[in-house]
């Protein structure tokens, strides 16, 4: 898994309400849903995203409700992954279950600003900043999360392996 | 080694004889839960994995409550998703308009979430049901997808924190600014993938829907779970009215924690969160001259009896400040009648209040009280991030209902102690 792209800068504690309000939850439509992603952090996010580009953020991201629509409504928006500080349970969950890439490292956010083009090599292990030519690390993905995406998500994961 | 209550529930429901902190484990649900936002596309994920029926239909709940009464067409469609899923299936625990309540009360209430029990839910606040001693954790609508299939559900074990609340609760502080007090003095992600023990001499002499009230807020610091060992208190509550017999853990004297903070609450005050955090919590009477437009009186945290009893308490023989609007909303259609065969709906309504049907409404900025660019509400809900409650440019405040009750009478955030 290899990602590159422009980096957006979320802060710390970036809630789901904030990735996609309860306003839009009456549909669980994915093109609905990115049209607002983030809309109450950057109201001029979807504007600015381009495909491919990647989500920066501080400790936390994810936090608050238990909404699927959050990473549905990321990944709707083209957003090839999302890197943070920390993330919150049950988004951290989300995101493996229903195929968001999702990695931690405490170093990138302090060390990239936003514009910079990164490279995620999760293969690796590895988070190249191509703008400034410096390199972290990113936090292993755990041996079940890995056999997760391996499967292609949740779902697909019960239907090959059973219970 | 000794084991948290936590650890011998996960044990239980996975079939082994113990279990440690960060294990991947396989574990059965007793019930598993979904609501009018996240069911829809857990049902649309059963559908595609080509599954027939569920695992089985006495443990799956449904509960349209969020966006019912239907508030608009796109809403009428996903609860629609949910009924026509019921009827196919049979779900026993399908609650219509005219009995549904909001979820995390209606559960409880009806007995069909029990001590011991491992239940995961499609809503946050799933985690409420751990004061009854069960695990209890909120899981997105995939993993319901999945449980409803197989009737398991995954966990990485959490590490325990132990909270002991010692000393005596003053007047007019109660479960709700325990558990505001705790978030703030730990944050938002203080007690993240971990487990919450509420214990100590607090806690024993606290009631039920307090219990509620302070697990219901444990994933507002983070938690996987909120949990409070069963005791006389807790008996009383399920007796006669669990629908499966309860079975009651607690935690071995020689429990690991990975953290044990001990709150005195002999001089707490009520609590407030301010904007735009749970975190963000500070004494009442620091809150400074904050005019308010909307107070709210309800949601899974606090649309309790009890709650609705504290509220009176303090508007009985007053009215509302003028331009102010004060909803009230009890959690269950029992909790409603219940309100109005005790008086309190002729309190409420000689204060100038507006009673609504049961619903989560107003809490995530849903419907029955929006509001408008620069407005504030105080509310007894649990969430205060931008936009929760309607337009990203207005405010909400956190608190209990007693302080809710005072704030509607006086117009500005403002202590019981003042308006009682």
């Amino acid at each position: 898994m290899k990602f590159t792209g422009k980096v957006w800068k979320f802060g710390a504690d970036i809630d789901t309400d904030a990735i996609i309000p309860a306003r839009y939850l009456n549909t669980s439509d994915p093109e609905e849903l990115a049209k607002h992603c983030m809309e109450d952090a950057d109201p001029e996010f979807v504007n600015k995203v381009s495909p491919g580009d990647i989500i920066l953020a501080d400790k936390n991201f994810g936090c608050g409700s238990s909404r699927e629509h959050a990473p549905i409504s990321i990944k709707g928006a083209k957003v090839s992954c999302v890197v943070a500080k920390s993330f919150a349970r049950i988004f951290y969950r989300n995101s493996f279950n229903m195929g968001l890439p999702i990695f931690e490292s405490e170093e990138a956010y302090d060390k990239c600003d936003e514009g910079d083009v990164i490279e995620v090599d999760a293969d690796n292990g590895v988070i190249r900043n191509i703008t400034k030519g410096i390199e972290f690390n990113v936090a292993p993905i755990p041996p079940f999360m890995q056999q997760l995406i391996e499967d292609g998500g949740l779902m697909a994961h019960i239907e090959k392996r059973g219970k | 080694m000794g084991m948290t209550i936590s650890e011998k529930i996960l044990a239980k429901h996975a079939g082994v004889k113990s279990v440690e902190p960060g294990e991947i484990i396989s574990v059965k649900v007793d019930i598993a839960l979904g609501n009018d936002i996240t069911a829809p596309i857990a049902i649309k994920e059963f559908k595609r994995a080509g599954a027939q029926k569920v695992f089985d239909k006495g443990r799956v709940a449904l509960v349209p409550d969020h966006f019912a009464p239907n508030k608009d067409i796109a809403s009428a469609e996903q609860c629609k998703i949910l009924r026509d899923f019921a009827k196919e299936q049979d779900i026993e625990n399908y609650f219509e308009t005219g009995e549904m309540g909001v979820e995390h009360a209606l559960l409880p209430e009806q007995g069909i979430v029990t001590p011991g029990d491992v239940i995961i839910g499609a809503d946050s606040h799933t985690c409420t049901y751990g004061a009854l001693g069960a695990f209890s954790t909120g899981v997105g609508s995939t993993d319901l997808a999945a449980a409803m299939v197989t009737g398991e559900t995954w966990f990485k074990v959490p590490e325990s924190m132990k909270f002991v609340y010692t000393g005596t609760l003053p007047k007019w502080v109660d479960g709700k600014d325990l558990i505001l007090y705790t978030i703030g003095k730990i944050g938002v992600d203080g007690a993240l993938y971990r487990s919450m023990e509420f214990t100590g001499p607090v806690i024993d002499s606290l009631p039920m829907d307090d219990r509620f009230t302070m697990a219901n807020m444990a994933i507002e610091a983070g938690g996987k779970n909120g949990i409070i060992a069963p005791d006389a208190i807790t008996k009383t509550y399920v007796e006669g009215r669990m629908k499966r017999p309860p079975v009651y853990y607690s935690s071995d004297a020689d429990a690991v924690y990975s953290e044990v903070i001990e709150i005195d609450c002999s001089s707490l005050s009520p609590q407030v969160a301010f904007p735009h955090l749970p975190s963000n919590t500070r004494a009442v009477e620091e809150a400074g001259n904050v005019a308010i437009d909307q107070v709210v009186i309800g949601s899974c945290t606090n649309g309790r009896i009890s709650d609705l009893r504290k509220a009176a308490a303090v508007l009985k023989g007053k009215k509302v400040a003028k331009y102010l609007r004060l909803i009230v909303i009890p959690a269950t259609q029992q909790i409603y009648r219940q309100a109005m065969e005790e008086g309190l709906f002729e309190i409420f309504l000689d204060a100038g209040a507006a009673i609504s049907t049961p619903t989560c409404g107003p809490c995530l900025g849903g419907h029955t009280g929006i509001l408008a660019a620069g407005e504030r509400s105080l509310a007894t809900t649990n969430r205060n991030f931008v936009g929760r409650m309607g337009s990203p440019d207005s405010e909400v405040y956190l608190a209990s209902p007693a302080v809710a009750a005072a704030t509607a009478v006086k117009g500005v955030i403002a202590s019981p102690e003042e308006v009682a």
